[in-house]
């Protein structure tokens, strides 16, 4: 692993009136240059919160970095200051939002948004920065450039904001790319553009992409690698190949058995609970009162992440015990 | 527009005087009240002597005043040029402080300039402004001696220069004629109650505009254009203030109408030669038709300031159709 893009030790805090609370805390995370690296996890696993961290923009309070390096080509992120991060947003990172409903600017024709964004990081003048945001807007497959860019955000359909979304994203010129569940709040046909487009560009451009996603489909179509966040941990990470054939985490297994396959095939929910504050593990393995796989060891320490095969890693005390064959038939006691 | 005139109509009848007694003056005999009664049609009774008013208005006739027999309508005229003057200038000083303060406010928010802006505005808003014309008086004229203390212009310059009068704005008119003198006077005197009249709008626009922007600031589309390297300076001037143009500039145009009835009582205290000197001197002489022009007046001007504040908010990509 070259180590383009690196996340190590961070912990990051959130400040409520009840005292601090960690919702993240990933010990290693390494992205190589032109890869495109799924993050998996349920709504609260703290996927959006890293996306943030990594570009500084958590509001500061409540969110309190407590420790930890972002590395992007060897320069550490958490070291800049405001005026230094302005610049490397948007010129060495940027990042697709989840929501395009709200992440577009309601005021602005969404072509005086590209344009800014074009005139802003390539210094170029405004005329030439129409002409790129004409083309920016073919290049993400909307038909009719011209009368789009004229358009309000509100004059657009959800499928077409996206778009735009990702267009602006794209405009910065940067090479590591965030893209924050893309393809949330869009219907299935839609999705699948997005995605294609998404992968596509990936390949033309040969960005780097860390996809954020709550479905291990969606990444499994576009992603080399994947890990999974569980309450701000990684708790299995590897190539796609290696975790969606041989999932050893037992969050992991749940997720994937909660994708019904067949037709008319039972799917077993029972472990996707919404999490409990009351129940919080906090010494031990914070999947502690969902698994069924629960030891008192789980309960205790905290398990940490290790290889097992390949690139594969688990942070599961029970991944190692006789667990050969896998989560599935994973059933000693 | 309908009510008000009625229901001003109605009460200024109501109100017990003698208007014909007003219209002949003083010293009249018996005689010349009655026949000046019948002149004025005050014989007739009350719904004909209305629907004469409403006939008359229509033409844009507003009656002739009791006191200088003067059609009330060019009476208006000359007040009205000082009034919206002051207006005008308190309302370009209210934005042009109001907003950028509620910015840095909301920049700042929960520091010491937020707090001390914070503090401002809600003193702009509360101070009774007869205490605030007359504490300025107090500083500037008595103490400081820096500045006059009311009218529009010194006596000395009045009497000596000749006074450009081409829209009625004192200080426009002087600025273009180029006459300087004029103009530093005409300026100096319209300092204090401009401030006076400006504070309540500024402590308006200015919590307005950070409540907006706070709201604003929080929103998915300011941290998106952050995380495309935008410079701060565009994402809160451009990017976050025109999105809180909207209620800031409703806020503007109503606080217009509140301003102008404030400035009645600015113009009473610093004798400004407006509207207010004009209705207040109506008002204690009873001079019925002043009094009814200057409430329609009034009415007027709300109603089309609502218009323009309507007009404002459908400017907003979002509310056009």
């Amino acid at each position: 692993m070259s180590g383009y893009f690196e996340v190590k030790n961070l912990k990051v805090d959130f400040k409520t009136f009840e005292g601090q609370k960690n919702v993240l805390d990933i010990d290693s995370l390494a992205l190589d240059k032109g890869e495109t690296f799924g993050i998996v996890g349920e709504s609260g696993a703290g996927k959006t919160v890293l996306a943030l961290t990594i570009l500084l923009l958590l509001s500061a309070p409540p969110a309190v970095i407590r420790s930890g390096s972002i590395n992007l080509d060897g320069e550490n992120l958490l070291q800049k200051t405001e005026k230094e991060m302005q610049k490397i947003r948007g010129r060495n990172i940027s990042m697709i939002f989840q929501d395009p409903m709200s992440t577009l600017n309601p005021v602005f024709t969404v072509g005086e948004q590209i344009i800014r964004v074009f005139k802003n990081n390539k210094r170029i003048t405004r005329k030439d920065a129409q002409k790129e945001a004409l083309r920016m807007i073919e290049t993400v497959k909307l038909p009719d450039a011209a009368n789009i860019m004229a358009k309000y955000p509100h004059e657009l359909s959800g499928g077409q904001r996206q778009r735009i979304v990702i267009a602006i994203a794209l405009s910065c010129g940067s090479e590591f790319l965030i893209a924050d569940e893309p393809t949330r709040n869009l219907d299935v046909t839609i999705q699948a553009g997005i995605l294609k487009l998404v992968a596509e560009l990936q390949k033309e451009l040969g960005v780097t992409v860390l996809f954020i996603a709550n479905n291990l489909g969606l990444v499994s179509a576009i992603c080399s690698r994947v890990a999974i966040l569980h309450e701000g941990r990684i708790v299995e990470t590897g190539k796609v190949k290696e975790v969606l054939k041989d999932p050893r985490h037992p969050y992991t297994l749940t997720l994937l058995n909660a994708i019904p396959r067949d037709k008319g095939e039972k799917v077993n929910l029972d472990n996707i609970v919404f999490k409990d504050s009351e129940n919080a593990n906090e010494k031990g393995c914070r999947y502690y009162y969902r698994c069924p796989e629960k030891k008192d060891l789980c309960r205790d320490t905290e398990p940490v992440c290790r290889l097992i095969a390949g690139t594969h890693t688990v942070a599961c005390h029970m991944a190692f015990k006789g667990g050969e064959a896998g989560g599935k038939q994973h059933t000693e006691g | 527009m309908f009510g008000v005139v009625l229901i001003a109509f109605v009460l200024t009848r109501v109100i017990p005087s003698d208007p014909a007694a007003q219209w002949v003056g003083q010293r009249a005999t018996s005689e010349q009240i009655e026949a000046a009664s019948i002149e004025l049609g005050l014989d007739k009774p009350l719904y004909v002597q209305l629907g004469k008013y409403l006939a008359d208005l229509f033409k844009g006739d507003l009656g002739r005043s009791l006191r200088s027999h003067q059609p009330v309508s060019a009476e208006l005229k000359a007040y009205l040029p000082a009034t919206v003057e002051l207006v005008l200038v308190s309302t370009i000083v209210a934005i042009f402080l109001g907003i950028p303060l509620g910015v840095v406010s909301a920049k700042r928010k929960d520091q010491l300039v937020d707090h001390v802006s914070r503090f401002f505005s809600v003193g702009a808003v509360s101070l009774p402004t007869f205490w605030v014309g007359m504490f300025l008086q107090l500083i500037f004229y008595r103490w400081l001696e820096l500045l006059p203390l009311g009218d529009q212009l010194s006596m000395g310059i009045k009497l000596t220069c000749e006074i450009p009068h081409i829209t009625g704005f004192l200080i426009f008119d002087s600025l273009i004629t180029g006459d300087l003198v004029v103009f530093k006077d005409a300026l100096a005197h319209i300092i204090l109650p401009g401030i006076t009249v400006a504070l309540y709008p500024i402590g308006l626009v200015a919590r307005m505009t950070r409540s907006a922007l706070l709201e604003i600031l929080d929103e998915d589309y300011i941290r998106a254009a952050r995380s495309y390297g935008l410079p701060e300076r565009m994402v809160l001037w451009s990017y976050a203030i025109k999105n809180s143009l909207g209620p800031t500039a409703t806020v503007v145009t109503l606080s217009i109408g509140y301003t102008l009835v404030n400035t009645f009582l600015v113009e009473a205290i610093f004798s400004w030669p407006g509207i207010g000197s004009y209705i207040s001197s109506a008002v204690i002489s009873l001079d019925y038709p002043a009094i009814m022009g200057v409430t329609i007046f009034s009415a007027c001007a709300y109603v089309v300031l609502n218009l323009i504040a309507d007009v404002i908010i459908a400017l907003d990509p979002r509310v056009r159709v």
